[in-house]
């Protein structure tokens, strides 16, 4: 294996392909992760544009071999522009026999099963449950495909044989060989990813070697075996000029809100409790002391956003993360924030639900949840996220509106674009935009005491945004308690008047309303201003429907795509767009949540598209309705 | 409470600069009033300008506190002043900040944060009222009314046993664990600066005499009558001594806590208070027995401990510290590129 490197290299056919979907799975201790980010990072660096879709059990470690234990990576890259993570794959990477009974039904007619035949024994088909006797390499089933088997596992320990680690250890490497192979597959090369062993393995010199050895005995598997005849190429897509890098959804919206935090001035304090699939923001911030950022892992979901609120009050960029079940643990105190009228951004990556529902899965079903789900009237901002960048400006944008309008606000993105990844074309510092903070000072009104006028802070005295001021402790003069009970506008003093109750409701619903005024003009994605089809949606739908929206209109139908970020308040052009359409469909992950929203608003009859299964969309599955509609 | 990084007013203040404008509405007779008094009575001697301190509170009538202290305020919401506090401490450590909870409050639906602050050690001040009722929602038994209390939702009487708070402060790591009472301003006036002199969570058990839904609740510790020989006031480096004519004392019996005549035994062989001593803190929590028990201890009020501790918020800002040292101040740039970027032309 090793020498065959100086073996003849024999002929093997190169094919061009404009787009590729690889879908890697195996054992959730396998490293489908580890090998997917890499062979997508390669990937990245050769100028493709990619998508991607981990997609993991709830479980650590399931037992080995067992449906539930399913880990998979889906990947899409391509030299045209990508969207989303592929409807079905071309692809199938697997390592066991569960692995390609969970994923066989997502590849396409004729394509390419690559098999760890190790993983097909008896004992790995019956965890599998085939019935007794069955296995799929063997019995025709997959005769639509082209099947190649590989004994990967028997291949690594090959290689690391003599090396002195235990078998254990060597078969932990056996992804090192699938992500060799298939960079050969694809003429890729193995440097990004012996760069990214010698930075991961920097104190454990060993793993680098023989990692970095199995990587390269898979890749000259390829070369040198005769079965493999074709290599495929995919060339670079035509993406704006400008440099990129990779980014997961999670990573950006951390990203973003050190940026914001950068721009305001402000102390960076995220209160945050574990939850899956949030957890992930609360590392990478806690990785940025560097930026001053004071992460506090709370002793759970209630500590967590009440101790942001205390950071808030002490002037400084807070903000709480969870999921949607940490988010309704938290509604209580969302509920304290929208009273005090401080700035709190509550970020909420959304997963399958209700109660704990599917923790791993993606899902947009706490929309309803982020505009209504408090005691009282309670509105705050919300803004929504449409793919793994996009998760940054949104970020960014959340702390923005809650610092200029001294209000709470709601953050969704969601499973499938928090772990997501895509190529973005990162902004430089410079051009971020500052973030305005102007603390209290001064004195700033007056109250009437008997006879006497004296000069006093008034804590809910308000801007023309409605905004109030914020006086932070250690300000000199402006000492002052504010709280959850009703209060007096201005003064901020308890009042339980009902005319008071009624007015400031009101007010706190217009101090929203307001910040429309501050957000940007609702535009259309893509096609004509007016016409027949408008597919209205909102989140990490974008990718799909972009992609069914395009392909429709290549095929000459009358459709566009506007997609919602700002949920609370609309932009004020919205319904102005609506009404140019005589259908407005509404894809959504959940069972019409944006729907009831829009109905509620302008008064017509959107029309619901639902897929609430844990999975996002398919283009194809949106494009099959729109086409549909077009009947 | 340490003063040493919270700035110094540049006047002299007295009680009344602590006094806000609001109305105070507790119930005629309440033991808030006291402690209220107490507590803007001692805040001019700890030096330290209004404008750095703030009071946090919860739900519960004593958690009204904050309205009527002009410094910063937050009234909460139930149980979360802890962690409230705990955020505002993280992110100014120079600040003066003030719990206020209650039994309720702070055992009850809050006792998560409580036992999480004492863990952490954040250089707070928690002061506990403990009425042993819910008194703001109208007389239900709270975690720590005794067993068999007979309260609006426990007519036959509560079979729930009590927290012994300062047990479970202790328990939970508490670095500076104290008790006092509403009926004695001068102990409590003492106690209060000691909570502030300490660096860590200061926790103070607060007996407090709720008129309307409990009254007489602690009066067998607060009353003239039997004040002497119900309480034991420790005092460090003093031996154990109570009873009407400071004629009992306590002495260890190997692990075990007797009470004796003080003229039966020499001074040497009495216990010696040592607020610095855990072992014998725990043994003085545990004097919690009720006190129409025959042979009953007495209950203790005063410093039981203090510890030094690391401080979380201390902790949080050394460690940004060293990494800015380590790895130089963050630059958005570098961390907006990543690892790996390439050029499309």
């Amino acid at each position: 294996m090793t020498t065959a490197t100086q073996e003849i290299k024999r002929q093997t056919e190169n094919k061009e392909l404009k787009n590729v979907v690889i879908l890697f799975a195996g054992d959730s201790g396998d490293g489908i992760q580890l090998t997917g980010t890499q062979f997508t990072n390669t990937s990245a660096l050769l100028g493709n544009d990619i998508s991607t879709f981990p997609n993991f059990p709830a479980e650590i470690r399931a037992p080995q071999g067992t449906l539930a234990g399913v880990s998979g990576f889906q990947l899409h890259f391509g030299s045209v522009n990508i969207y989303t993570a592929g409807d079905a794959s071309d692809v199938l990477v697997v390592m066991n026999a569960a692995a390609l009974k969970a994923n066989i039904k997502s590849l396409k007619p004729g394509g390419i099963v690559i098999a760890n035949t190790e993983g097909f024994g008896t004992k790995n088909l019956d965890l599998a449950k085939y019935p007794k006797g069955v296995n799929p390499l063997k019995d025709g089933s997959l005769d639509k495909f082209k099947v190649y088997e590989v004994d990967i596992t028997k291949l690594t320990r090959a290689c690391l044989e003599g090396s002195g680690m235990g078998v254990k250890d060597i078969d932990r490497s056996k992804n090192m060989f699938v992500l060799g192979f298939l960079l050969w597959m694809y003429n890729r090369s193995m440097e990004p990813t012996i760069s990214f062993l010698k930075e991961q393995f920097k104190k454990k010199p060993e793993l680098i070697e023989t990692n970095t050895k199995v990587l390269k005995a898979g890749y000259n598997y390829g070369e040198t075996t005769e079965t493999f005849t074709t290599r495929y190429e995919v060339k670079a897509a035509p993406m704006p000029k400008g440099i990129y890098r990779s980014i997961m959804g999670n990573q950006a919206t951390a990203i973003g809100l050190i940026t914001a935090a950068k721009k305001s001035g402000l102390t960076l304090f995220y209160g945050s409790y574990p939850i899956t699939p949030a957890s992930d923001v609360l590392h990478e911030l806690a990785k940025h002391k560097n930026f001053g950022v004071k992460t506090f892992q709370a002793e759970d979901e209630i500590a967590a956003i009440c101790s942001a609120i205390g950071a808030s009050f002490g002037g400084s960029l807070a903000i709480t993360g969870s999921s949607g079940p940490g988010i309704a643990l938290k509604g209580e105190a969302i509920g304290l924030a929208v009273m005090l009228e401080i700035p709190l951004v509550i970020l909420n990556v959304q997963r399958g639900g209700p109660s704990t529902g599917l923790p791993t899965k993606t899902e947009q079903a706490d929309l309803l949840q982020a505009l209504y789900g408090r005691n009282g009237e309670c509105p705050v901002i919300v803004v929504a996220a449409s793919s793994p960048s996009d998760c940054f400006t949104m970020a960014f944008e959340a702390c923005r509106l809650s610092l200029e309008h001294m209000i709470p606000v709601m953050l969704l993105t969601d499973g499938y674009i928090a772990n997501g990844s895509e190529p973005w074309r990162f902004p430089n510092a410079k051009d971020m935009p500052e973030i305005k903070v102007n603390f209290a000072t001064k004195k700033n009104g007056t109250i009437q005491n008997g006879d006497v006028t004296e000069e006093r802070y008034l804590p809910y005295k308000r801007d023309e945004k409605l905004s109030r001021p914020w006086a932070i402790p250690g300000t000199k003069g402006l000492e002052h308690r504010i709280g959850g009970i009703e209060k007096e506008n201005d003064t901020g003093n308890i009042s339980y008047e009902p005319e008071n109750h009624e007015f400031m409701v009101k007010l706190r619903q217009e101090k929203v309303d307001r910040a429309a005024n501050n957000i940007p003009d609702q535009k259309l994605d893509n096609g004509k201003e007016k016409g027949k089809i408008l597919v209205l949606g909102w989140g990490s739908t974008y990718g799909s429907i972009k992609t069914a929206v395009k392909d429709c209109i290549a095929l000459g139908i009358e459709v566009s795509h506007a997609h919602v970020k700002y949920m609370s308040p609309l932009p004020k052009n919205l319904g102005n767009i609506l009404k140019n359409f005589d259908k407005v469909l509404m894809p959504e992950m959940n069972n019409g949540q944006f729907s009831k929203v829009i109905r509620d608003k302008f008064l017509i009859p959107t029309i619901n598209f639902n897929k609430i299964k844990g999975v996002p969309f398919s283009a194809g599955e949106i494009k099959a309705k729109i086409e549909e509609l077009n009947k | 409470m340490s003063t040493t990084t919270t700035p110094a007013p540049t006047e002299k203040l007295t009680a009344k600069d602590f006094t806000s404008d609001q109305e105070v509405r507790w119930c005629p007779g309440c033991g808030d009033y006291s402690i209220l008094k107490q507590v803007q009575t001692v805040m001019p001697d700890l030096g330290i300008a209004r404008e750095n301190i703030a009071f946090v509170a919860g739900i519960g009538c004593s958690s009204r506190f904050p309205y009527y202290m002009d410094t910063y305020g937050v009234h909460s919401i139930h149980g979360r002043a802890t962690a409230v506090a705990s955020g505002l401490k993280a992110t100014r450590p120079e600040l003066s900040v003030w719990i206020v909870t209650g039994d309720g409050d702070g055992l009850s639906i809050g006792g998560n944060h409580t036992i999480h602050l004492l863990r952490r050690n954040l250089d707070v001040n928690v002061l506990l009222f403990n009425n042993e009722i819910y008194g703001l929602t109208k007389g239900q038994y709270s975690p720590a009314s005794p067993l068999g209390k007979v309260s609006k939702s426990t007519p036959y009487g509560s079979v729930d046993n009590p927290f012994n708070p300062l047990a479970l402060a202790l328990g939970a790591g508490g670095t500076f664990i104290a008790r006092s009472m509403d009926r004695d301003p001068i102990h409590l006036r003492t106690i209060l600066k000691r909570a502030h002199e300490h660096k860590g969570t200061s926790f103070v058990e607060i007996y407090q005499n709720c008129n309307v839904f409990n009254d007489g609740a602690f009066e067998v510790f607060t009353e003239k009558a039997s004040k002497k020989a119900e309480t034991l006031f420790m005092e460090h480096g003093k031996p154990l001594i109570f009873g009407a004519n400071a004629e009992k004392g306590i002495k260890l019996d190997g692990f075990k806590p007797v009470i004796v005549n003080v003229a039966d035994v020499s001074a040497n062989d009495l216990w010696i208070h040592d607020e610095r001593d855990e072992m014998k803190a725990t043994l003085l929590t545990r004097f919690f027995d009720d006190p129409k028990k025959a042979d009953h201890m007495p209950r203790p009020f005063g410093i039981f401990l203090i510890q030094d501790k690391p401080v979380y918020e201390e902790g949080m800002s050394a460690q940004i510290a060293d990494v800015i040292k380590a790895r130089g101040e963050g630059d958005l740039d570098t961390l907006l590129r990543g690892r790996e970027t390439w050029t499309i032309n």
